[in-house]
């Protein structure tokens, strides 16, 4: 009977978190996880979302992840298990041939959301939104899991690094920054930036930044030349999932001189982080604030 | 005949003229952000220090000429895919021609590829080979059950075909990364935001080549018009013609796609236009329509990037909000 208490009120709890992450729409009305009481620790998860993945292992539950999705690469033990699609081609027969007692989907696969209940199988559904939510998630996954300790300690061991960094760049001036996050290869052009909410410009923010397109409250802007050229970054920080060999990466960062009344090309300061933990908003979202407060305050870190 | 000819051709040229000049002026005034040009203008301030002149030559330069040159080919090779098949409705983007470029440029996008001619970048090679290939298909199936083009068959096979290479470029799509999907989507709405002139030049020897082929069509083009036959009883080798058509119109289209993407309805809506004005002489139509061309397309990129400023919209869903409506009017009135 206790267990049973327990479980409610774990669930009623994550209920609670729900509106509070989820984005404004349809999507908002349903609960975050369904059905509402079933298993009581699930063995068998399949996560289709890097970010969880890497929360599940960093909670201890990675022996019961079973299968994730085609763009998971960390930890390194997710590489020996199966591939069962992302956001947009879930391979829904595989999913259901593994017999999962729960699924990690986004919030916007209505789709396979509604297949997963007719067949009766528990889903927690995740959203991107900002830093302060990725520690909301980790908690919610550690409570759906059994790992509520784990996933206490280890929010607050990512909170202490992050405080730590804003308090190591306190009254530092803070370089307009822009943040792109895809474009065309060796080209100005099909620019994606961060706009003013969302983990990555909260990040930025951590790490001692303002971004340049905080007044525009959508996660990304296509920034045109001309709006750079306007906006006038000290910095320009391109944030890249895939890691690039020195050569590339120095061309890359050379196609930027074309816009030479850019302060940040004046100055030398175009950088490319491009490791992935920089656009993941997992457990590893502390090492991103500290390696981007380094790039953007590299005498706070002598 | 050739002196009242010659009046006109001078007459329309001037008026056309006059309006891409403005257009091509006028539009790299206008922005998302105000500029001083005398300090853009300023020869005491170096170019490096001069967030005006860059944002005037990098910024908005670049990309209206670029609207000037994609507007300008894909208007004037709709005009001699319609003057061709005699089919008002012919233009690149219903012939499956657009697609075929598109498909060939993303490849290219997508894997990096990079050729070049004789030491010079041929950034527009994949996406002409696509355009190529898309014609060369649609001509081989509208010909093969009849002697002579069976237009119904053309333009159903275009359309067939524009599907397919659309679902090949959704295809290919799936293999890109997750980013990628998003800037695909966004070239594939058409993008003349290309900040350096590079593109521009590169496609410049196509678009020549093109120009110098459409200027020896505008008579072959009127005579293929009226038919075939009585074409060549004129004396007008009719396949040859044809085929330089044929090759022009792709080159065309496949140099526009390559530096904007694949717009729509400007290879339709320029030409009608320019016919209610100035009749259907193509020797009126082919150079009123390439200058109206260029014009209409800087016009629609000015709305797509101030309308909503900051954020941009891409400039195909402005031609095609103009040329949708147009598209089934003229299908209405043909009735």
């Amino acid at each position: 009977m206790r267990i049973v208490a327990a479980v409610i009120t774990i669930l009623l709890s994550l209920s609670a978190h729900a509106g509070g992450t989820a984005p404004a729409g349809p999507v908002r009305e349903q609960p975050r996880s369904w059905p509402p009481a079933r298993s009581v620790v699930p063995q068998r998860i399949v996560s289709l979302i890097p970010a969880v993945t890497e929360m599940l292992f960093a909670l201890g539950a990675g022996p019961q992840v079973v299968a994730v999705g085609s763009f998971d690469t960390y930890p390194p033990e997710v590489k020996k298990l199966p591939r069962v699609g992302a956001l947009i081609d879930p391979d829904v027969e595989r999913i259901l041939s593994l017999h999962p007692d729960l699924v990690i989907v986004f919030a916007t696969q209505t789709t396979l959301r509604e297949q997963l209940g007719r067949a009766q199988i528990p889903i927690y559904v995740y959203n991107h939104a900002g830093l302060a939510d990725v520690f909301t998630t980790i908690r919610d996954v550690g409570a759906r899991v059994g790992r509520e300790k784990a996933a206490a300690d280890l929010t607050s061991r990512l909170e202490a690094r992050i405080d730590a960094v804003r308090k190591r760049i306190a009254g530092r001036p803070r370089p307009r920054t822009l943040i792109v996050f895809d474009r065309e290869k060796l080209a100005l052009r099909g620019i994606y930036a961060s706009g003013g909410i969302g983990f990555i410009h909260d990040m930025v923010d951590a790490a001692g930044g303002e971004n340049v397109f905080a007044d525009v409250k959508q996660q990304a802007v296509q920034a045109t030349t001309e709006l750079i050229l306007a906006r006038r970054p000290d910095v320009v920080l391109e944030l890249r999932a895939d890691p690039l060999d020195a050569a590339t990466r120095a061309q890359e960062v050379a196609v930027w001189s074309a816009l030479s009344s850019l302060p940040a090309v004046r100055t030398s300061r175009v950088y490319f982080l491009d490791e992935q933990k920089t656009v993941v908003p997992g457990p590893r979202v502390a090492e991103a604030v500290e390696l981007i407060a380094r790039t953007l305050h590299p005498t706070a870190f002598k | 005949m050739t002196a009242p000819l010659g009046r006109r051709l001078a007459l329309t040229m001037t008026g056309f003229g006059v309006l891409a000049m403005a257009a091509v002026v006028t539009a790299p005034l206008v922005g998302s952000t105000s500029i001083s040009l005398r300090r853009a203008f300023s020869t005491t301030v170096p170019f490096a220090d001069n967030p005006d002149a860059q944002i005037f030559f990098i910024a908005r330069l670049p990309r209206t000429l670029a609207g000037a040159l994609v507007g300008s080919m894909l208007a004037s090779s709709g005009v001699v895919f319609q003057g061709l098949l005699r089919n008002p409705l012919a233009t690149p983007f219903t012939l499956g021609v657009s697609a075929g470029a598109a498909l060939g440029a993303m490849l290219a996008i997508t894997f990096g590829w990079t050729f070049a001619f004789a030491g010079i970048a041929a950034a527009p090679a994949p996406s002409f080979v696509g355009s190529l290939a898309a014609v060369a298909i649609v001509y081989a199936l509208a010909r093969a059950r009849h002697r002579g083009l069976s237009t119904n068959v053309l333009l159903l096979a275009g359309v067939t075909m524009n599907a397919f290479f659309s679902a090949l470029i959704l295809f290919v799509q799936y293999f890109a990364n997750f980013s990628e999907t998003y800037r695909i989507l966004h070239w594939l709405m058409g993008d003349l935001d290309i900040s350096s002139y590079e593109p521009i030049v590169t496609a410049l020897p196509l678009v020549a080549l093109s120009l110098a082929v459409f200027a020896w069509l505008a008579r072959p083009l009127n005579l293929l018009s009226l038919d075939t036959e009585s074409a060549a009883t004129r004396g007008l080798d009719v396949p040859r013609a044809q085929r330089a058509a044929f090759l022009s119109a792709s080159l065309a289209t496949g140099a526009a796609v390559s530096v904007g993407g694949p717009i729509g309805f400007i290879g339709i809506v320029v030409p009608h236009l320019v016919r209610l004005l100035v009749g259907p002489d193509h020797r009126l139509v082919l150079p009123a329509s390439a200058l109206f061309g260029a014009a209409f397309l800087i016009a629609c990129d000015v709305v797509a990037r101030t309308v909503m400023a900051p954020i941009e919209l891409p400039v195909g869903v402005i031609t095609a909000l103009v040329g949708g409506p147009f598209f089934l009017w003229l299908l209405v009135r043909k009735r």
